[in-house]
């Protein structure tokens, strides 16, 4: 499955990117996270959700493909 | 010609429109980079009544970004500064200045005089509590937030829409997101987001276009990029704010993000002995864990039910991903019952980890 997946805050300084598109065999969103933290090990450290195709969702749904969105909170004001 | 004539002759607004717009009570939490842009587009709208709440002071490094402020606002009270610009920019509406901190004490009898909030606050411990003072007095929050070259902007709790805890349930760990003044911020950023909130609030007033509840856009700078996701209303989030009510005023502001949540991992809690396991999920939610003893109490009852806990054992609660057993863990500290630990796994590791330990044994 081809999945496009965009970083935000200080979720993109980790990955060093925006955006980035990876192939994968996995069922869940939590096996893509899985796969993620791997990647970019300080990713474990930040709170984020997800959202898939524009819909924020629980890490136990389903992927679909298309697009995934890590989005972490911000405080400043 | 009239101070207002540029809303009048808009046929979406009108004469009709602009009385709402004077008959508006808005409370702007926070006159910092956000708050000043909301402030001075509210005050030139003509909003009726504005409050601003802040117990900062302005500094030189604000200048940069506030713009409400000048050299001679140095040292000053923000709250009475930015009245003190406001006033001047129009004087035929009501400023009430705050110089105070928000807390769990003051915020619900405050909220109960405004008809919308609008949350500028630069931290997360105020950002949850507005959050919650605003379902307990069922008011509209105008929500924006920033982080270097980006923003995030939203309106909770309106009409029976998600809030923020639907989105993000609890506060991120103490120290792991830094703010504004430990990283930097571009000045115009919080211009545009807080421009953007100011807009939010008269759509709401004024009833027209589509207010920005259910979703959350996120702005980048640098890119131009605007994305907006849909975000859903979590019953159990808005219940279990609900519930904690009566407490509100006497809950320690500082709670929120202070208090790491203990947690433990399935691997380290077997055999079991001394331990009581409460499931906090709904009754209805599986797996059911087999071959332990497991007392169930759903979230959303968590409160009601504080009889049902065992004083004298170590109390691990868990839910299907660990997020709902923290949130229980931060009611239980607010009860002082200690000895409580949240699961770091889920229902279905826990139920995996029961059997094969009861297999080899």
């Amino acid at each position: 499955m081809h999945i496009n997946i965009k970083y935000f805050g200080q979720i993109a300084e980790i990955t060093n990117t925006e955006e980035e598109s990876l192939e994968l065999n996995g069922r869940l969103v939590s096996e893509l996270l899985e796969i993620l933290n791997q990647k970019y090990n300080k990713l474990k450290s930040i709170d984020f959700q997800v959202a898939q195709n524009q819909e924020l969702v629980s890490i136990e749904t389903e992927l679909t493909g298309a697009e995934i969105a890590l989005l972490p909170p911000f405080a400043g004001g | 010609m009239g101070r207002y004539n540029r809303h009048i002759i808009l046929s979406e607004i009108g004469q009709v429109g602009q009385d709402k717009i004077s008959n508006a009570k808005v409370l702007v939490i926070g006159a910092g980079g956000l708050g000043c842009p909301v402030l001075q587009y509210l005050t030139a709208a003509g909003i009726g009544t504005i409050g601003i709440i802040d117990f900062d002071v302005v500094n030189i490094s604000n200048l940069q970004r506030q713009v409400l402020y000048g050299s001679s606002s140095l040292g000053h009270n923000k709250a009475i500064a930015a009245k003190s610009r406001l006033d001047d920019l129009n004087n035929e509406i009501s400023i009430i200045a705050y110089p105070e901190k928000l807390t769990h004490k003051n915020a619900i009898p405050l909220f109960s005089e405004f008809d919308i909030i609008v949350d500028g606050s630069d931290n997360f411990e105020t950002r949850y509590l507005v959050n919650d003072a605003c379902i307990i007095t069922n008011k509209p929050l105008v929500f924006g937030a920033i982080y270097k070259f980006e923003g995030q902007v939203s309106v909770f709790n309106y009409n029976n829409g998600p809030s923020y805890r639907c989105l993000f349930p609890n506060p991120p760990k103490k120290d792991t997101v830094p703010n504004c003044s430990e990283i930097g911020v571009l000045g115009v950023l919080p211009g545009i987001i807080g421009s953007m909130l100011a807009n939010e609030v008269l759509k709401i007033v004024l009833a027209i276009g589509n207010v920005l509840s259910g979703k959350l856009l996120c702005y980048n700078a640098l890119t131009s990029h605007t994305l907006t996701l849909k975000i859903n209303r979590n019953e159990v989030q808005i219940h279990s704010v609900l519930i904690d009510k009566d407490n509100f005023e006497n809950r320690n502001s500082q709670v929120n993000c202070e208090v790491e949540t203990p947690i433990v991992s399935v691997t380290e809690l077997l055999p079991a002995e001394n331990i009581q396991f409460i499931d906090v999920r709904e009754l209805n939610e599986l797996p059911k864990i087999e071959g332990l003893r497991v007392t169930s109490i759903p979230l959303s009852q968590l409160e009601s039910h504080l009889n049902k806990i065992d004083s004298n054992k170590k109390k691990v609660l868990f839910c299907q991903s660990g997020i709902r057993s923290k949130r229980a863990i931060t009611i239980l500290q607010d009860a002082h019952i200690t000895n409580c630990f949240s699961l770091k796994e889920g229902a279905l590791e826990l139920n995996n980890y029961t059997k094969t330990f009861t297999n080899e044994r």
